[in-house]
């Protein structure tokens, strides 16, 4: 129960961090990729405000073998950089740019009970289970 | 390029960017995970056993935000321009997209980065350059 609440309230914080940021406004989103027009740099200090904190953590997390609430290190391990990587990243950017969500806002503005980020999270969801669907046809052949 | 210095807002930005940190620290420290938002909701989709709770736990966390922002803040300001047509497109392109680039914003942008990962460099790169090309080709070619 412990960890179900620790996630819990890593969610919550993560949420609020995202609303203080101003990522979950898809006009300020599109100011920042906006470099031609008016362009509003704010969303560069996000990333960097993140990667700031991240970075000692990270260093600290690679150190260790268990987590704080003893259980295993789940650290990604590829280091692939291929066509999947590269056209996953292309195609989630074009979403982002169309739009002016990325997932985590999205979710945040599904919270705040928007209707227009229902119906993004919703597509965003079959894109999922498509992808899903692939994978799993591509294995079992 | 012309700053919009009238929306520029890199204090809050900061604060925000420093809580995003935060969540993602613990997150790794405590509960020994990546916080990938596209990752951590993808696996939703094929649910296996003794996996579903944590990541059912944490997009509750996230769900729950906008409420306590409300009540100690005040609403969550957001202007959603797109039509409904494109927030269903875009939002089949991120969902394809970040399961296929192993990660999002979250993932690859803050956790992958602050690991200085190269490959999440790249998924990066990928992103923030396609999002930029798609915002120039929507706002100043196609309008």
């Amino acid at each position: 129960m412990q960890h179900r609440i620790a996630e819990f309230f890593v969610g919550l914080l993560f949420g609020l961090g995202l609303i203080v940021a101003g990522m979950t406004d898809p006009a300020k989103v599109l100011g920042f990729l906006d470099l031609a027009g008016m362009w509003d740099p704010s969303l560069a200090f996000v990333m960097g405000g993140g990667i700031l904190v991240g970075l000692g953590a990270f260093a600290m997390a690679k150190k260790r073998t268990t987590n704080f609430l003893g259980g295993a290190m789940l650290l990604p391990t590829s280091t692939d950089i291929d066509k999947r990587l590269i056209g996953g990243g292309l195609l989630f950017g074009a979403g982002w740019g169309l739009a002016g969500f990325c997932p985590g806002p999205a979710i945040v503005s599904l919270g705040a009970g928007q209707p227009k980020a229902a119906v993004f999270v919703a597509a965003m969801l079959a894109g999922m289970a498509v992808f899903e669907i692939v994978e799993r046809r591509t294995s079992a052949a | 390029m012309t700053i919009d210095w009238t929306n520029f807002t890199p204090w809050a930005a900061l604060a925000g960017g420093i809580l995003l940190g935060l969540a993602s620290a613990v997150f790794i420290l405590v509960n020994g995970r990546i916080l990938g938002i596209s990752g951590i909701l993808g696996g939703l989709l094929r649910p296996s056993a003794g996996d579903a709770g944590w990541r059912v736990a944490f997009v509750l966390g996230v769900l729950a935000a906008p409420a306590l922002y409300l009540l100690v803040v005040g609403p969550v300001p957001a202007t959603i321009d797109a039509g409904w047509g494109t927030l269903v497109l875009a939002g089949l392109l991120v969902g394809v997209g970040t399961r296929y680039g192993s990660g999002c914003t979250s993932g690859h942008g803050v956790c992958g980065l602050s690991s200085l990962s190269a490959r999440s460099l790249v998924a990066t790169l990928a992103f923030m350059g396609a999002g930029f090309v798609t915002v120039y080709l929507v706002r100043h070619t196609l309008a």
